[in-house]
């Protein structure tokens, strides 16, 4: 017997307006469609209330650009809108800020409908847009913009800014400046439908721009700082994001919560000095032990400041926090069933939510038998695109005086790769294959 | 066997290798932070900033230029999954 299916999900009727366009300022309007039934984005976010694709139509004197489109499922209620504003044969430019598909289910279609549009995306757009039209591309126009370009409209005009990775490598800011308007896409999203679309008139959508952030941008940190350090000295009136509310009331201030987002949870309470953190997890007190013996080495360097952790002993969120701030990571495990232990997975999972690029990161721990444990954390360590400059430390059993001295002498030799006085080594090709 | 030498400063290690080695193939073994995806040349992944020696490397590829191109990467900016080391020293740190 096949479960019942569930009853459609009745939506607010304040969500379901408007049926048309909605106008922004004269000649720029919204065109986009809403989704009040999702409760589950990209498998990612939960959406409370649903959201919107938000799209919208700029009108020059010498043509409509539209801005970005909308999923797929969603392609006809955003034609109609255009429809209320344009006809096909006035669009001359298309502007994808961002293609993800629920940015541009709609393209093909409106691509087939006004086949003389110019396509721009970001330079690093192009390679995903080819591949979204696949043997069409070669019908249309399509060009790269970067920072600095602009397409005039006639009367108004359109300048790009390339903003990358916020979240995605081709994702840019459309910008008209006769109104005042930046065209975001995800930037500045929120997942909150409600038809009446602008911030000063919507529910509290305010913990739904902060989650936003929080699961879509903040893996991104130093990305979103750079793009808001290329658009803060704007002078703007609305800030037009791909989801949820509009953003008319007092720009800045969202200019300025983000800002806040992208700062480290906790301020620089180790002042210039480097922060090296050590997370273990010990069955029989082996790796604690081992673990020990790396913080005492890692403090004999001079402007590291080492923190000791037993992960068991504390929730995964706040050390999370702290490793976004922080310049290395070390993680022990024992190897159990010839795997790392759960807590450490659970950490390893999670730091997907923050910015790991760059940062230090090492593996240590005691085993019985095999001892993968290590290795299977620096593959993860890698993926999160840190670098491993030691290879990781493993002791069969207990640890013996010899096994705690090399211990003390990893943590020196972590901490000095923090400070830049790693000894530099050389090794030849063969050795290193056998790693 | 012609030998090379190739550094990645994030690290501090300097590999002795074969000439005509990818960086690609040296860089996940010392743990540099040179990470790659496609490995194909493709999705700009392994984007590496050459600080030393890029006369030593093996010319761009129309692929490789085109993907450097649209990831918007300096002249001194390389595929590690595209370009070979030919000889003499080369360093590098993970670009991008
Ligand atoms: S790994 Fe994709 S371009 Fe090199
Ligand atoms: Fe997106
Ligand atoms: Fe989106």
């Amino acid at each position: 017997m096949s479960a019942p299916s569930p009853a459609p999900i009745p939506a607010s009727p304040l969500s379901l307006r408007p049926d048309g366009p909605v106008e922004i300022v004269p000649g720029i309007h919204w065109i986009g469609a809403l989704d009040p039934g999702l409760r589950s984005f990209d498998v990612i976010m939960k959406t409370a209330n649903g959201t919107t694709y938000n799209a919208y139509a700029v009108r020059g004197t010498d043509g409509v650009a539209v801005i970005d489109t909308v999923d797929r499922a969603c392609a006809a209620e955003f034609l109609a809108r255009l429809e209320a504003v344009a006809r096909y044969d006035e669009i001359t430019v298309l502007v994808l800020n961002h293609l993800e598909p629920d940015h541009t289910g709609a393209v093909h279609e409106l691509l087939r409908r006004a086949p003389q549009a110019h396509v721009l995306v970001s330079p690093r757009g192009m390679q995903i847009l080819r591949a979204l039209l696949g043997d069409e591309a070669d019908r249309y126009r399509i060009s790269a913009v970067k920072t600095g370009d602009s397409i005039p409209l006639g009367g108004r005009s359109l300048r790009f800014f390339t903003t990358p990775n916020v979240h995605w490598p081709d994702t840019q800011c459309t910008w008209v400046e006769e109104d005042g308007i930046l065209f975001t896409c995800d930037l500045f999203g929120s997942h909150y439908c409600d038809g009446r679309l602008f911030d000063d008139l919507v529910g509290d959508f305010r913990f739904c721009f902060e989650y936003y952030y929080d699961r879509l941008m903040r893996p991104f940190r130093s990305f979103v700082a750079a793009a808001l350090d290329l658009i803060e000295p704007l002078d703007i009136a609305v800030i037009a994001p791909s989801h949820g509310p509009i953003l008319r009331t007092r720009p800045r201030d969202y200019l300025r919560q983000y800002r806040r987002l992208t700062s480290p949870r906790f301020a620089d309470a180790a002042g210039t000095d480097r922060s090296l953190l050590i997370f273990y997890v010990s069955a029989h007190g082996a790796t604690g032990q081992m673990a020990r013996a790396i913080e005492a080495g890692a403090a004999e360097e001079p402007g590291v400041r080492v923190s000791l952790f037993d992960l068991e002993g504390g929730e995964i969120a706040p050390f999370i926090d702290l490793i976004e701030g922080a310049d290395g990571i070390v993680l022990g495990t024992p190897t159990i069933n010839g795997d790392a232990v759960r807590t450490i997975w659970d950490l390893l999972v999670t730091l997907g939510d923050v910015e790991t690029r760059g940062k230090l990161g090492a593996a240590f721990g005691s085993y019985g038998w095999s001892g993968e444990a290590v290795r299977l954390v620096e593959a993860r360590l890698q993926a999160l695109k840190m670098r491993l400059p030691e290879p990781g430390l493993r002791v069969k059993f207990h640890p013996n005086e010899a096994d705690l001295d090399e211990a003390r002498a990893f943590g020196v030799r972590l901490a000095q790769h923090l400070t830049g006085r790693a000894q530099p080594r050389e090794i030849d090709f063969a050795d290193l294959a056998a790693r | 066997m012609d030998k090379a030498t190739l550094t990645f400063t994030d690290v501090s290690i300097t590999v002795n290798v074969p000439t005509g080695t990818r960086i690609i193939e040296m860089s996940e073994k010392v743990g540099s932070g040179i990470t790659y995806g496609c490995r194909e040349g493709e999705c700009g992944t392994c984007l590496t900033h050459v600080i030393e020696g890029g006369e030593n490397l093996s010319e761009p590829s129309a692929l490789e230029l085109r993907v450097l191109s649209e990831n918007l990467a300096g002249k001194d900016d390389r595929l590690a999954c595209q370009c070979r080391v030919l000889g003499g020293a080369v360093k590098v740190r993970p670009g991008g």
